[in-house]
């Protein structure tokens, strides 16, 4: 499969999703009128910043062969913790967004310190917080709570404008900033290159004398603080706080990072293919909105498919780079 | 009357062949289910108490059960799964898929019959019954071969049916949730044979059938060598694949007849919200029962008491005044607790390199 050194088989999966972006959007240009133009494109950044701040921080986690089930959970606590302290007791945002972040940190160093020091499954224990995420929102209220204050409005509704008529929001820059981050400690870190590590192999990184333990706690805590942050974009997009935000949203963020070309085993992948596998989620969702007559449940389907078919790629992947071991 | 529930699941354990290990391995779900239902006592005196109104045994008891029981099917269903060191996250939606698929193929018209006007279903019930039984082994089916076949991680090759499982849901029902008007369908979830509501006499019957073929046949073994060590198990002769898709394929018959009962009991198929993070409180139950995420020993009976754990906790919640919504974070606090408590006992056995002694 891979007999010349210039490919290598773990850009496949991240070239097949670009390639699928670019095919969707173009029948999407093809197919509807209007949707061929720069705004539809930002809207797509606009729309999902929330997810690609996610996916970013989930992206890491899984390559270190882990999972964090608990994103969506934290992002709607964010969101009520914010709305409430910003409506109910009148807290500026420059003090409420270091404190959601905060949050968001701490509920996942917390899990990573569980994951290491009594060897549970990332699994189980990220269910553990994304059930006591979600079941605090609702100790806060149980109702939606709307923001109004001033400051808040103020970022929901900033435009940055581009190029003629084309903006992007707060959000979109937000977003950029941690996919930029994201691969900066992925690529260019020490930090980085022990997750990659990890992800092949923990017992050998352990062996190489790797901190093993300290990193996989990092790498959760960086997910909590991305989720929180991610919670910071929603509470901007949505302004309101509500104990049902981003609900499944933890599937999505997977899927995202698993068309995105990151293998899930741990080990392979580009935390920018997160990006683009965001992208995709986000282009199948305007696919399904400008043709109007089908209903949203095909956006699940579609990601189902999307997402089986991308596993199975990564399966036969796998057992090529087998094949090709073996008969070396 | 206490007595009269809690022998229940000590008979299903009474057939396994090694009698002392498993009460031992019982004794702590069944504590902490005697505890909960200690104190949702005392702070309800009637809690205990079972009357009988017009034939059936009525009481918070037989409320639990009859409250428990999909969920006690789903966690049976999930315990092999679990053994064999997998796990199915896509019940939820398999619940959602059958209540649709059985709620859509009855329906209920309306005619006129000897001059009263009578409700008849769309397709003979039997038929739709099994056709959604077929659909759930269907889903199981393609569970497992995802994950025997193309050996995807379990977690991954289920979270692709969690995720599109509910569009096919919504896909059957067009978005609506779909209301039954069939009598004869509604005996699944909430008729009464004997005094005792039916649901339980299908956990009842699902759960004996399942015990006989773990603890008389050789298959109970065979999972678990699958769940110990899967190389080991194919060196040793065993047809590994085969045993993991009849194992998804049962948990996903499981979860097909949880999902009648659910629709069966409030008459109608939600394609958004029927079995809603259901997959969370079975893996909950498997886990109160003493089964070990990490594979290998599982115990049904264990897993039924679980659910029961499960329940009883919410309606102590519901009980004692305290507001639902804190529910989820009484859950999670037991879940990272029993987590805990099992990494003790595994790092027990990394420390002593001995038999591993499960809780």
């Amino acid at each position: 499969m891979s007999r010349n050194r210039l490919f290598n088989p773990a850009l496949l999966p991240l070239a097949v999703t670009s390639l699928l972006f670019v095919l969707t959007f173009g029948y999407g240009a093809v197919a509807y009128t209007g949707f061929l133009s720069s705004q539809v494109f930002l809207n797509l950044l606009i729309d999902n910043a929330f997810l690609v701040v996610v996916a970013i921080g989930m992206s890491l986690v899984i390559l270190t062969g882990g999972i964090d089930l608990s994103v969506g959970s934290i992002i709607a606590l964010v969101t009520m913790v914010s709305a409430s302290l910003v409506e109910h007791h009148h807290w500026p945002v420059y003090v409420v967004v270091p404190l959601c972040l905060a949050i968001g940190a701490g509920f996942g160093a917390l899990m990573g310190c569980l994951i290491h020091f009594f060897q549970l499954q990332p699994f189980i224990v990220t269910l553990g917080g994304m059930f006591l995420a979600r079941g605090l929102c609702y100790v806060i209220s149980i109702d939606s709570i709307e923001i109004t204050d001033p400051a808040y409005m103020a970022i929901a509704h900033h435009k940055i404008m581009l190029w003629g008529e084309n903006f992007i929001s707060i959000n979109v820059v937000i977003a950029l900033a941690v996919v930029a981050l994201g691969v900066f400690l992925a690529h260019y870190t020490r930090f980085g290159r022990t997750v990659y590590a990890i992800g092949g192999n923990e017992r050998s990184a352990v062996l190489m004398g790797l901190p093993v333990g300290r990193t996989k706690i990092l790498v959760y805590t960086f997910s909590g603080t991305c989720s929180a942050l991610a919670g910071v974009v929603v509470t901007f997009y949505m302004l309101s706080g509500y104990g049902l935000h981003a609900q499944g949203m933890e599937l999505d963020a997977i899927a995202a990072v698993v068309i995105g070309g990151t293998l899930l085993t741990g080990g392979v992948g580009y935390v920018a293919g997160s990006l683009v596998g965001v992208m995709i989620l986000g282009v199948i969702q305007s696919l399904i909105t400008f043709d109007g007559t089908l209903s949203s449940w095909w956006t699940r389907i579609a990601v189902g498919v999307l997402l089986c078919a991308f596993c199975l790629l990564q399966r036969g992947l796998e057992h090529g780079g087998k094949r090709q071991l073996a008969a070396a | 009357m206490k007595a009269e529930t809690m022998p229940q699941p000590a008979r299903f354990a009474l057939p396994a062949p090694l009698q002392g290990l498993t009460r031992r391995r019982l004794f702590w779900p069944c504590a902490t289910l005697a505890l909960l239902l200690i104190i949702n006592g005392a702070f309800n005196p009637n809690f205990f108490s079972i009357t009988v109104k017009n034939g059936h045994l009525y009481g918070a008891l037989i409320d639990i059960l009859n409250r428990a029981a999909p969920l006690m099917l789903v966690a049976v269903g999930m315990t092999p799964v679990i053994a064999t060191r997998g796990i199915d996250i896509s019940v939820g939606a398999v619940v959602a898929i059958c209540g649709a698929v059985a709620a859509s193929l009855i329906g209920g018209t309306l005619i006129i019959q000897n001059g009263t006007p009578v409700y008849v279903s769309q397709t003979p019930m039997v038929l739709a019954l099994l056709i959604a039984l077929g659909a759930g082994l269907l889903c199981g089916l393609w569970n497992g071969a995802l994950v025997a076949g193309a050996g995807m991680q379990p977690i991954v090759a289920t979270l692709i049916l969690m995720v599109a499982g509910r569009g096919v849901a919504q896909l059957i029902t067009e978005g609506q949730i779909i209301t039954v008007y069939y009598e004869p369908f509604f005996i699944i979830g909430n008729g009464f044979l004997f005094g005792l509501p039916v649901s339980l006499y299908i956990v009842a019957a699902v759960a004996l059938l399942m015990l006989l073929l773990v603890h008389r046949t050789a298959l109970g073994l065979f999972i678990e060598a699958v769940g110990i060590n899967p190389v080991a198990a194919r060196f040793a002769g065993l047809n590994a694949r085969r045993i993991l898709i009849m194992v998804y394929a049962f948990c996903g018959l499981c979860a097909a007849i949880a999902g009648l009962i659910v629709a069966s009991n409030v008459k109608s198929a939600d394609g958004n919200n029927a079995g809603l993070l259901m997959e969370l409180d079975a893996i909950l139950a498997v886990t109160l029962g003493g089964t070990s995420l990490a594979g290998g020993r599982f115990s049904l009976a264990g897993s039924l008491i679980g659910a029961l754990i499960i329940q009883s906790l919410t309606y102590a919640i519901y009980s004692l005044g305290v507001p639902p919504e804190i529910n989820m974070v009484v859950k999670s606090v037991v879940v990272l607790t029993v987590c805990l408590m099992q990494s003790d006992s595994f790092r027990a056995t990394l420390l002593q390199h001995l038999r591993r002694e499960p809780r």
